[in-house]
């Protein structure tokens, strides 16, 4: 199974790896979130569903299910 | 030296601090307006510079980047690509702030693709020092082709250093900063060659998005031979924006340098209680609890300030004007008119108050994270939240609101539910009944019976709109992509210039709006009612005074009832009586009929209705609306007309009912539809009828 941002725990680091572009929408690429960047996931939501990241530097919310389709390389924790 | 006017456009992402600068820059000012066809917010404001120049500046709305994905975004293009609007930019402002400076840098450097000179301002400089972040000026400028200037909209410093810039926009490079074309040279080549013309960025813009220009129109675009595949333009999109963090990347690396992250603290600890799987909803509905009382107890002193103050002035006109039907439509139409305006205000005040705390402190990002999956269940997005919350004051800003949801569906069942939500129209229309039917008591000597039910009929607007939206969910076949994307600003303490501006305009843009339509309609029923058709309007005062029961009468007895029969003899009277039928199966009489039909375009205008009909029916002005309507009583049975049983189902058609022609405009231009708002109506209106006809069935 390959390793996504919906895979990472509290407080874990990793870089993004690669995604579709097709299903990821451009505004989420333009607030940073693009291959070789680094991404924190700093809080997840009750029942687990939105995640709280910090992208590049940028704090922001996705769903669990864009959160799917973004592959990471976990580099702490 | 000659006078010159030049136009400058602020343009920045959400939550860096714009509307500040702007504030700043402008104070009050300031024109909202709205951009011609479309319901987006358009804010002009006026400034003096130095060298005797003077500017208009265009705030415009909040984007991350040139690429629209909204009706908001659209207009920033618009108005960057077209040269013949009135205020097509003579410079550009891009305003970005220090914490965030990599990722406002991208829509500056698609700005400056546009060769337009632009200035950037770095704001929330006061926190540099705190972040441990330093940054080489003279660096910057020369990798970025443009001059910075560092502003603290908090503190106010650099305002000055920024006008004094603005004056220079002459000097200022139109260079752009990177070479983007370089992604596709063969593909941009063709394009130049074919389009001499033409701005190459102007032409890529126009080519991705939606948007279409005197000059330049998409079709003859898509005509041509080479153009590309959707998916091949989303790549080129993609590789565009890796290009361009690519050049912010190297040019941060070596003109900022940031110290440490230590001071990240405070914020994470934040976040982690005010998004906490108990302390976070508690915390959300203990903020909602306090502001709802709040608005409640505040607003009470003067609201019957201005109640007691306009029955009064009324009454004051009536003795010192000369008699006639001059006076008549100023005591008795044009004063009672206003009153039901001005009564608004604290209400309003006080709502915008809060709805701007919240937002500006960065605390309403929190609550989006925090109900996204709730609201998900319903249909809705994490992203409702904010209009159902806004829409306690207006639905109209509230359904605007609702543009920064990106998924259709959840966007357009949260534009038909939001009317649900007790607006601050109702209020009166509630206060007044509630003080009418609901006793004045305490129950466990804290809880006030009549604010209980004014809190229950928010709590049953809140729910038959998640109820509507649950059922809209499951009945809605509607196939779109899910996007959700929210930036979590960082937390700051309200700045109390933004907010008090803020209150102001939309305060003052509700009463002139909102007024408008109340005042015009006050005249048109005064008119209504102080007319009739038949004998029985004009010899009113004969045929009451022949009647053998009445000879006994006192004067003021007998003046009452020849007002009465006379307003039930006037043209609204008969309109009143037409439609009893349909309404006495709810409990109202045909007074309450005519408040209904004349508030059909507003709620609010019920309890001027009202007024104008209790002024207009009795002699006496000084007497307050509300105990002319507690003495109301049926003239054939002798019960009181606002009883609890006709009250309640007063306040439930009141809670239902879509009683707003704007909200309804407003749906068909946001849903670009008349299915839309024309379902609304029906449903929301048939639905009140329903649940009033049986509340007062069983409670008579």
């Amino acid at each position: 199974m390959k390793t996504t941002i919906a895979s990472l725990k509290k407080g874990q680091i990793a870089i993004i790896k690669d995604f579709d572009a097709d299903v990821i929408p451009l505004k989420l690429l333009e607030m940073g979130c693009l291959p070789g960047n680094m991404v924190e996931l700093l809080q997840i939501a009750p029942f687990g569903d939105p995640l709280y990241l910090d992208i590049n530097g940028s704090h922001l919310a996705i769903r669990i299910e864009t959160a799917r389709e973004i592959e990471v390389d976990i580099i702490k924790k | 030296m000659s006078k010159q006017n030049i136009n400058v456009a602020l343009i920045g992402n959400p939550n860096v601090g714009k509307t500040s600068v702007f504030n700043q820059l402008t104070g009050l000012n300031q024109q909202v307006g709205n951009y011609p066809g479309i319901t987006v917010e358009k804010k002009v404001g006026f400034c003096k510079l130095p060298n005797n120049i003077n500017a208009n500046v265009v705030d415009l709305p909040g984007t991350y980047s040139l690429n629209a994905s909204s009706a908001d975004e659209n207009v920033v293009i618009e108005l960057l690509l077209n040269k013949n609007d009135k205020l097509y930019p003579d410079v550009i402002v891009v305003v970005s702030e220090v914490e965030n400076l990599k990722r406002n840098l991208l829509l500056f450097t698609q700005i400056k693709d546009l060769e337009i000179p632009t200035i950037l301002v770095i704001n929330m400089i006061d926190r540099m020092k705190y972040k441990g972040i330093s940054l080489d000026i003279p660096y910057l400028e020369s990798q970025l082709k443009t001059k910075i200037v560092l502003v603290s909209s908090r503190k106010g410093t650099g305002i000055e250093e920024l006008k004094n810039t603005i004056t220079t926009y002459k000097t200022i490079s139109t260079e752009p900063c990177l070479n983007a074309s370089s992604i596709d040279e063969e593909y941009f080549d063709t394009l130049r060659k074919t389009f001499p013309n033409q701005s190459l960025y102007k032409l890529w813009l126009v080519i991705t998005q939606d948007v279409n220009f005197v000059d330049l129109n998409r079709k003859t675009l898509k005509n041509n031979s080479f153009t590309k595949t959707d998916s091949e333009l989303k790549r080129l999109q993609q590789k565009e924006t890796i290009k361009r963090y690519q050049f912010i990347n190297d040019t941060l690396k070596v003109g900022q340098k940031i110290d440490s992250a230590t001071a990240t603290d405070f914020r994470s600890k934040l976040d982690r209680l005010l998004t906490h799987k108990i302390w976070g909803y508690l915390i959300f509905f203990v903020i909602l609890f306090g502001i709802f009382q709040s608005i409640f107890e505040w607003s009470k002193i003067p609201m019957d300030f201005i109640d007691q103050t306009f029955a009064s002035l009324s009454s004051l006109a009536d003795k010192t004007l000369p008699p006639g039907a001059f006076t008549n439509l100023i005591s008795q139409g044009i004063i009672p008119g206003i009153g039901g305006i001005l009564i608004f205000i604290p209400q309003i005040t006080f709502l915008f108050l809060f709805i701007s705390i919240l937002e500006e402190s960065g605390y309403m990002s929190r609550v989006v994270f925090l109900m996204d999956k709730i609201m998900r269940k319903f249909g809705l997005s994490g992203k409702s939240v904010v209009p159902l919350i806004s829409g306690t004051a207006c639905a109209i800003p509230a359904i605007m609101a609702t543009r920064n949801i990106e998924n259709w569906k959840e966007r357009l069942i949260t534009i038909l539910v939001t009317p649900f939500t007790t607006c601050s129209a109702r209020l009166p229309v509630y206060a007044i009944i509630i003080g009418l039917v609901i006793p004045d008591q305490y129950i466990f000597g804290i809880l006030n019976l009549q604010g209980l039910t004014l809190m229950l009929l928010y709590l049953i607007g809140f729910g038959m709109a998640i109820f509507s939206a649950y059922v809209l969910h499951k009945v809605l076949k509607l196939n779109c992509k899910t996007f959700f994307v929210v930036e979590m600003p960082n937390y700051k303490l309200p700045m109390f210039k933004n907010v008090a501006i803020n209150v102001i305009e939309k305060t003052k843009a509700f009463v002139f709006g909102a007024g408008k339509i109340i005042l015009s309609i006050s005249i048109i029923l005064w008119f209504l009612a102080s007319n009739g058709p038949s004998k029985n309007f004009s010899d009113a005062e004969a045929i009451i005074t022949s009647k053998p029961e009445n000879s006994n009468l006192s004067k003021p007895e007998l003046e009452n009832k020849v007002a009465s029969f006379k307003l039930e003899n006037s043209y609204i009277g008969m309109m009143g009586k037409t439609i009893e039928p349909a309404i006495s199966p709810l409990g109202y009489d045909w007074k309450i009929g005519i408040a209904i039909i004349s508030s059909f375009a507003a709620r609010e205008v019920f309890v001027g209705t009202l007024a104008t009909i209790y002024s207009v029916g009795g002699s006496d002005n000084e007497t307050t609306i509300k105990n002319k309507m507690a003495a109301e009583v049926h003239p054939d049975t002798g019960v009181k007309i606002f009883n609890f049983a006709s009250g309640i189902s007063l306040l439930l058609f009141y809670a239902f009912a879509m009683q707003c022609a704007s909200t309804l405009a407003v749906t068909k231009k946001e849903t670009n539809s008349w299915k839309w708002p024309l379902g609304q109506l029906i449903f929301m209106s048939g639905f009140a009828y329903i649940v009033a006809l049986l509340a007062y069935q069983i409670l008579k």
